[in-house]
């Protein structure tokens, strides 16, 4: 399968997401650069971290007029799997592929730390290869990532099941000492209702080698080539099952 | 024409940079101060739209771009010409 790294004007975290997915998970991966209108193929769609266009207006407010975000969004309907990690969160977020809004962080610092975040849906694209309730420990980086969404909004995201990161101490518990940012329901990554739209604020890429301190990360990676390179081969009846009950 | 745009806040959503001023407002002994909520000012200048069109057109970009509609509320007015 074939990786594409969005790359925008102010985007950081393009090369650590290009070497993780190229150089650890060791899969063809591309730079996409957001004025390009074409996707060359890719299966899978990255949104990387950063601070596109200097996080003017609002977090990730510019970047979704980028002419290739249009084409992120057709890929995105049509199914295509798109991942956002923490800007790239926020950029879904303003496109409205995933639904809510980012405020900014409760105690209006800047966070740059390992935290924890307990997985709370194992059967995702992007969580497969995890265990329901295992605690994966990955930095975040970010001023924004008090996750906002009206109570309606919040009630059917938890209906849907669409929590899939809480923040969490190191033995999985939800406490609000873990919720470092101030986050509604302690949610620190959602995916959109059909499944194949993510975003995170915690940053996978950088927890993917030991040399890091954690590989915790590849697990979302992983997961990723678990579901779309075995879906290649030869559709699952598990798999169809599941998408209906999605 | 000259338009002002205001974006801040919808009430349900907490402003923790608000919160931030009007605890330094108490230090500061400013007891008064019962509230503060931050906002965005934006000041466009339009060419050659009426006022009529101003009334739709301004609307139309606070909703899409200058404001997040899922946090924010918006008000306007003219500031010059009409």
């Amino acid at each position: 399968m074939k990786f594409g790294v969005v790359q925008f004007p102010g985007s950081n975290c393009d090369f650590d997401t290009y070497h993780a997915l190229r150089r650890v998970m060791k899969r063809p991966t591309v730079m996409l650069w957001h004025k390009d209108h074409d996707l060359q193929g890719v299966d899978c769609v990255v949104l990387p971290g950063g601070f596109s266009y200097g996080d003017y207006l609002r977090s990730g407010a510019i970047a979704r007029f980028s002419p290739l975000m249009q084409q992120v969004k057709a890929f995105a309907r049509g199914g295509g799997r798109v991942l956002g990690i923490c800007n790239g969160f926020q950029i879904l977020l303003e496109l409205g592929l995933l639904p809510g809004a980012m405020i900014r962080n409760k105690n209006l610092k800047f966070l740059c730390q390992h935290v924890h975040v307990r997985v709370e849906d194992a059967r995702t694209d992007f969580t497969r290869a995890a265990k329901k309730g295992q605690v994966l420990r990955i930095p975040i980086a970010h001023f924004d990532g008090n996750y906002y969404a009206p109570a309606r909004t919040l009630a059917e995201i938890e209906r849907n099941g669409q929590v899939v990161f809480r923040y969490c101490d190191a033995d999985g518990r939800i406490t609000a000492e873990a919720n470092v940012n101030g986050s509604l329901g302690n949610i620190a990554g959602i995916r959109n209702k059909e499944g194949n739209v993510l975003g995170l604020m915690p940053h996978p890429e950088r927890a993917s080698e030991a040399l890091l301190g954690s590989e915790d990360g590849r697990t979302i990676f992983e997961s990723l080539l678990l579901s779309l390179e075995r879906r290649k081969t030869a559709p699952r009846p598990a798999a169809r099952k599941k998408a209906r009950h999605d | 024409m000259k338009v002002r745009v205001l974006v801040s806040f919808k009430d349900s959503v907490l402003d923790p940079q608000g919160q931030t001023v009007k605890n330094a407002l108490h230090t500061m002994g400013y007891a008064a101060v019962k509230d503060v909520r931050q906002g965005k000012v934006f000041e466009l200048e339009l060419e050659g739209a009426t006022r009529k069109e101003a009334e739709a057109l301004v609307p139309e970009i606070a909703r899409r771009v200058l404001a997040n509609p899922i946090i924010e509320k918006f008000e306007w007015d003219i500031l010059k010409g009409r």
